[in-house]
């Protein structure tokens, strides 16, 4: 019995064929939504029509929704906002607050604007990824500018206390900005009862299409253009509309509310079986991340197997038809792994071995049989063959 | 899955053939009485790879070689490959073995790849090493493969792998104080630290 399971549903979904359908209909709409003309207008309504739809979907009925071409622009744009605001000392506000588990289009663009002189701060998170509160308020000052912590993990799936973090970084007057990607479509996210000021997703995350995002800025909260030359998106963000992946995105946006609590619920439980199904199927492996539902993405499941190497887990279980991720070095191109489990204080030897599987809307049960009958051969396989033995 | 966008596998198709068969691999329960004439470990799980190598020695030629290794596919097919080439040579062809020869066997392997996960002639190297030590002979070898990286001061490779083997150079600045290295022209200080990097990641340490 050979197989296909799609277990990287975090990493990118299926377009659901609702909105397939509704992408290939709006590629009709190809009339620049910018024009006066008919064809012109008719792509504006739908495209206003997207906006109202995502304008629920995140719960900022208030602020403003601007389109992107996905999560990593929307958060580039955030930080790029408060580089303008630092340069032009606009309130004397000078340092940037992230969580060291944010997602590389976060982590990496503080990295790179510390290099140029601004003052970065990294806040530290707990053995399952959460973030370390009490640090939190140490770290906060007069002098915080923004502070950004995601919504829900990537790799290990933890939530974090978005509204409580909004609650400090608003006593200390700074903004607050959740990349909320992975949360989408598997928790309710409400931008503006969480008290959150920017918010970043992407289309392709919950079954819309890929190079389409949003940024969603709450009322009252400043903003600078990232994309200049186009008075497109009321100036906030040039380029032509695209209108296809725009309608696409609203109808994604539309599913995901509708089948919020049923799909929460169908991806914690083939999360559950699937780790039980390990646990009992293969000795010593270690579940990272939370272990509470109230405190994970439903569809999330991170395991270090020890012994053995996460690239050579990944690629024997390719060959078998079944697609997962890795923290493993080998896997990213550099000699270190994952930063997300370091950052935890997972071991590193358990970060080489650590296999992601993320569930999604088209999992069933049995495709977690079929990797609970797959897996433990390869780790056993792995383990034989690896210089270092269990319990030695 | 299968779409009309069929493209290659990551790697070479003789590298996934190792990969997916490896050759002469150690098997605790098959292999329980073969006995090595000399050992080599190179690596660390904490760097991701780790490759022991285990050889029998016949009148200076590899009659028989068996492995482990923890890591990635390019590292279980390097080391499959290696052992492949090794069984039948002698000592001294053995122990100049490259790395690139390897990779060529392969077909090839990504740059990045190339430096981490080709453990396999390192760890030959060091059973031989380890033969050669434990039948009081002497060792040719090591100084025939020696290359010399810094001309103005005579430093070798060798040299440079010893001291961060020996956990006295842990930073380029006590290897510095050690060789002094570059402080002649200054040509080969890009090349030293290359290769500082890659014995600190073969030896197991991690920064």
């Amino acid at each position: 019995m050979n197989r296909f399971v799609y277990l990287d549903n975090n990493g990118t979904t299926q377009m659901d064929p609702e909105v397939k359908k509704a992408v290939d209909e709006a590629e009709n709409l190809y009339g620049n939504a910018s024009s006066m003309h008919e064809l012109g207008r008719d792509a504006e309504a739908q495209i206003e029509k997207a906006r109202k739809q995502v304008a629920r979907l995140v719960g900022c009925e208030e602020g403003k929704i601007v389109f992107t071409s996905g999560a990593s622009e929307s958060n580039n744009t955030v930080l790029n906002i408060f580089r303008d605001r630092i340069d032009d000392k606009v309130d004397g506000r000078d340092r940037i607050i992230v969580s060291a588990i944010e997602h590389p289009s976060i982590i990496e663009t503080v990295k790179y604007l510390k290099s140029r002189g601004y003052k970065i701060d990294l806040c530290p998170v707990d053995r399952v990824g959460k973030v370390k509160m009490d640090e939190l308020e140490k770290m906060m000052g007069k002098d915080v500018a923004l502070v950004s912590v995601m919504t829900g993990n990537n790799e290990i799936g933890t939530i974090q206390p978005v509204a409580g973090i909004a609650a400090l970084a608003h006593s200390y007057g700074a903004y607050m900005h959740t990349d909320a990607t992975q949360a989408i479509g598997k928790v309710p996210v409400e931008m503006e009862k969480w008290g959150v000021d920017y918010l970043s997703c992407s289309g392709h995350k919950f079954y819309g299409p890929k190079g389409e995002g949003v940024l969603a800025i709450g009322k009252g909260a400043p903003f600078t253009p990232f994309m200049h030359g186009g008075h497109q998106e009321k100036g906030y963000r040039a380029g032509t509309y695209n209108t296809p992946d725009i309608v696409g995105l609203g109808v994604a946006a539309e599913l995901a509310m509708k089948n919020l609590k049923e799909e929460h619920d169908k991806l914690w439980h083939l999360r559950e079986m699937l780790r039980e199904g390990l646990v009992a199927a293969i000795p010593d492996v270690v579940v990272n991340g939370p272990t509470e539902e109230k405190d994970i993405l439903p569809g999330t499941l991170d395991m270090s197997f020890p012994c053995a190497e996460g690239e050579s887990i990944l690629l024997y279980l390719d060959l078998d038809g079944i697609e997962v991720s890795t923290g493993s070095a080998c896997a990213s191109g550099s000699l270190e792994p994952s930063y997300v489990l370091l950052a935890c204080g997972i071991d590193v030897e358990l970060a080489h071995g650590s296999i992601r599987f993320s569930f999604g809307r088209y999992n069933t049960e049995e495709d977690v049989r079929y990797v609970i009958e797959k897996l433990p051969p390869i780790i056993a396989r792995l383990r034989k063959m690896s210089t270092r033995k269990l319990h030695k | 899955m299968s779409n009309s966008f069929m493209a290659d596998w990551v790697y070479t198709p003789t590298v996934k053939e190792h990969f997916m068969n490896p050759h002469h691999l150690y098997d605790e329960d098959k292999d329980k009485d073969w006995q090595p004439d000399g050992e080599g470990e190179v690596g660390s799980l904490a760097c991701g790879d780790q490759m022991k190598v285990g050889i029998q020695v016949k009148d200076d030629k590899i009659t028989d070689l068996k492995w482990l290794t923890y890591g990635c596919a390019s590292a279980i097919a390097s080391t499959s490959m290696m052992s492949d080439m090794a069984i039948g040579m002698s000592l001294e062809q053995a122990y100049h073995l490259t790395p690139q020869a390897i990779m060529d066997k392969l077909g090839g392997l990504p740059e990045h790849k190339f430096h981490c996960s080709v453990l396999g002639d390192k760890a030959l190297r060091a059973a031989i090493d380890n033969y050669l030590e434990k039948n009081h002979r002497p060792n040719p070898f090591k100084k025939a493969v020696a290359k010399i990286v810094c001309e103005c001061k005579g430093v070798t490779d060798q040299d440079i792998e010893n001291l961060v083997k020996s956990g006295q150079a842990q930073t380029l600045e006590d290897l510095q104080r050690l060789t002094s290295y570059g402080t002649g022209c200054g040509k080969c200080k890009n090349r030293v630290k290359d290769l500082f990097l890659d014995y600190r990641h073969i030896y197991g340490y991690t920064d």
